[in-house]
């Protein structure tokens, strides 16, 4: 069964709007907190652009902490990468003075024997802040030095909110012998109980759910049953515009397989051409087949193919 | 409005990492809908739920359906929830009255990425989700919070990171004269409620499950033997105990528990199924079933099936 490493990353940037991002400017520049008042008179911090409980705008923005009371906390003694600290820590959720709410940050003690809830903690801002909840340093028993303002000339619009995740991606059964069967230059897809040829193929006939019942090898050559021309650039574009991608309807399959169209002007392709695999380096991808191309022969008539479109 | 009762189920059992979402979800559709003793074609409504976040394949949920069968296409929906959700939206679709039958799964491969680091992302991006708390360090907050109050037993508070596994899980839904047809004992779905709290920690009560607490005050309890609950870590179950009100004589998860096997997306649904296989066989009259979404249980199912 064939499994692949699989990365997963989003360079997203976030809007934070009008309360967050007054929340994150205070604290960037004067090293202050604020909390958000609702309506009812309770404090949320970190504040939110509406009231938790009745979703209602917000009413102003008032001074909270920096010291405050942990209300509930967790031990972290293998901290990963990307968490608050290198050195074990504690996650809390602190209740700031002022705030009816707690706000989750790290707790900065050697032992968990430290830690208890209803302790005293204060805020410890960095000298240097991007406007971020991780311009807190962290929480500490006991008192801190105050911090310094900094000038900036923006307000905190937006921040960014990256995603890196890491996986194993299973190929499945059926699809493992497809991609196994591309190292020895061969398409092998699936029979469905209809007779219906998959490639590549699943473990089930999509149009009734049945499992499939047998491999079949079937041609590396067959039929463009439509194709698009891209022209245009985008990002992590392995080729040069303009090239040809295409539906390809392989000989004794019923579904057409999705490929490159190359060895010939973009100009050049249509609907019904004949083509056959270039192959490349032996590998378990779709990229060991480098492109189809034009084999020469005549066109393949459309009632050949009209049922696979 | 006509009644509506769980007639099949199906579950993996310990799958193969190897396994895809295609082969996953065909082997449970074809169980539920066989223990159902109901056809593709009466089937009126289909509704999945999954997280593409598990795989980190958006649109995940759109080739799974290869492993359903979707010609000619069905009305079909989907839920970016455990399928315990996407059983309550089929629910909802079968009092339209138009149609008779509905198929609910869901799928999920929890060992593809690390589980634990994924769940952080499905914290609020600005106030939390940068601090990159983990799932085991989000029950750390709530399992202390909840011993302290109660003066529950300290060991509790310490995290076992859950048995995060792949699976699915399949159920069919039927109403009225169908529903009698399909099963000798069919699970009729006394009541089936929702609730959920705010998604900031510091902004709930931890202490307990207030949300678990609400769906049970809306629905009629009396009568329950047996209760599935969703608790993937070992303080929840006394906590949803609590917030359920359940007695001593109620027997707690008597099927294997999700503290034992998670597979994460279908764990709620396996608790509906199994609460209504327990019907079926005439082990029990009145079973509730819970399921439960979100950092520290913010979201949560309550359902109580009965036999009639």
């Amino acid at each position: 069964m064939l499994t692949a490493p699989y990365v997963l990353e989003y360079t997203y940037r976030r809007s934070v709007g009008p309360v967050v991002g007054a929340f994150l400017t205070t604290l960037r520049d004067q090293g202050r907190i604020l909390g958000a008042r609702t309506a009812s008179g309770r404090v949320i911090c970190p504040p939110t652009a509406y009231d938790p409980d009745t979703g209602e705008d917000i009413v102003d923005m008032v001074p909270v902490g920096p010291g405050g009371v942990v209300t509930t906390w967790s031990w972290v003694a293998e901290p990963r990468q990307g968490q608050p600290s290198d050195r074990p820590f504690a996650y809390a959720l602190i209740k700031l003075d002022g705030a009816d709410t707690a706000m989750l940050h790290a707790v900065e003690v050697s032992d968990p024997s430290e830690m208890a809830t209803g302790m005293r903690v204060t805020a410890k801002l960095r000298p240097e802040r991007s406007g971020t909840i991780l311009d807190i340093e962290g929480f500490v028993p006991g008192d801190v030095d105050e911090p310094t303002e900094q000038t900036s000339e923006k307000p905190v619009r937006s921040i960014s909110s990256p995603v890196h995740l890491r996986f194993t991606i299973a190929a499945g059964k059926e699809p493992s012998r497809f991609l196994q069967g591309l190292v020895e230059r061969k398409f092998i897809g699936r029979r469905a109980p209809s007779g219906k040829v998959y490639v590549p193929p699943k473990g089930a006939d999509p149009t009734t759910g049945e499992p499939t019942v047998e491999d079949v090898e079937v041609a590396d050559c067959g039929i463009v049953t439509t194709f698009c021309v891209i022209n245009f650039p985008f990002e992590g574009q392995k080729l040069e515009p303009p090239y040809a991608a295409g539906a390809i309807l392989l000989d004794g399959s019923d579904v057409p397989l999705f490929h490159l169209i190359g060895g010939v002007d973009v100009a050049e392709i249509r609907m019904g051409m004949r083509v056959r695999a270039v192959w490349g380096e032996p590998a378990p991808t779709l990229e060991s087949i480098r492109y189809f191309e034009p084999t020469g022969e005549p066109d393949a008539p459309f009632a050949d193919y009209e049922d696979h479109l | 409005m006509r009644p509506i009762a769980i007639v099949g189920y199906a579950r993996t059992g310990a799958a193969a990492p190897e396994n895809d979402e295609v082969e996953l979800v065909r082997q449970v559709v074809d169980d539920a809908l066989t223990d159902a003793d109901i056809t593709r074609d009466q089937l009126g409504f289909i509704c999945s739920g999954s997280c593409d976040l598990l795989i980190g394949r958006p649109f995940s949920f759109v080739s799974a359906v290869d492993g359903v069968g979707m010609w000619p296409p069905k009305s079909e929906s989907h839920v970016e929830m455990d399928g315990a959700w996407a059983l309550y939206e089929a629910f909802l679709r079968l009092h339209h009255g138009d149609i008779d039958a509905a198929l609910v799964y869901s799928f999920g491969k929890g060992t593809a990425g690390d589980l634990n680091q994924v769940l952080t992302l499905q914290l609020d991006p600005y106030r939390m989700a940068p601090l990159a708390i983990d799932a085991v360090g989000m029950a750390g907050l709530q399992a202390r919070a909840f011993v302290e109050a109660h003066d529950a037993d300290p060991a509790l508070a310490d995290i076992a990171r859950p048995a995060w596994s792949d699976g699915a899980a399949a159920v069919v839904l039927a109403a009225g004269d169908l529903a009698e047809r399909c099963k000798e004992r069919p699970a009729w779905i006394r009541g089936i409620e929702q609730r959920i709290e705010a998604h900031s920690l510091g902004a709930r009560d931890l202490t307990q499950s207030v949300s678990t607490a609400q769906a049970a005050a809306a629905l009629d309890l009396s009568g329950v033997q047996a209760a599935e609950l969703h608790a993937s870590f070992a303080y929840q179950q006394p906590m949803l105990t609590r917030a359920l009100g359940l007695g001593e004589g109620v027997a707690l998860n008597p099927a294997t528990g999700a503290l034992d096997d998670d597979p994460c997306m279908s764990t709620g649904l396996i608790r509906l199924g199994e609460a209504a296989r327990r019907i079926h066989t005439g082990d029990v009259d009145v079973a509730l079933a819970h399921a439960s979404s979100g950092p520290c249980m913010q979201h949560n199912l309550v359902a109580v099936l009965e036999a009639r």
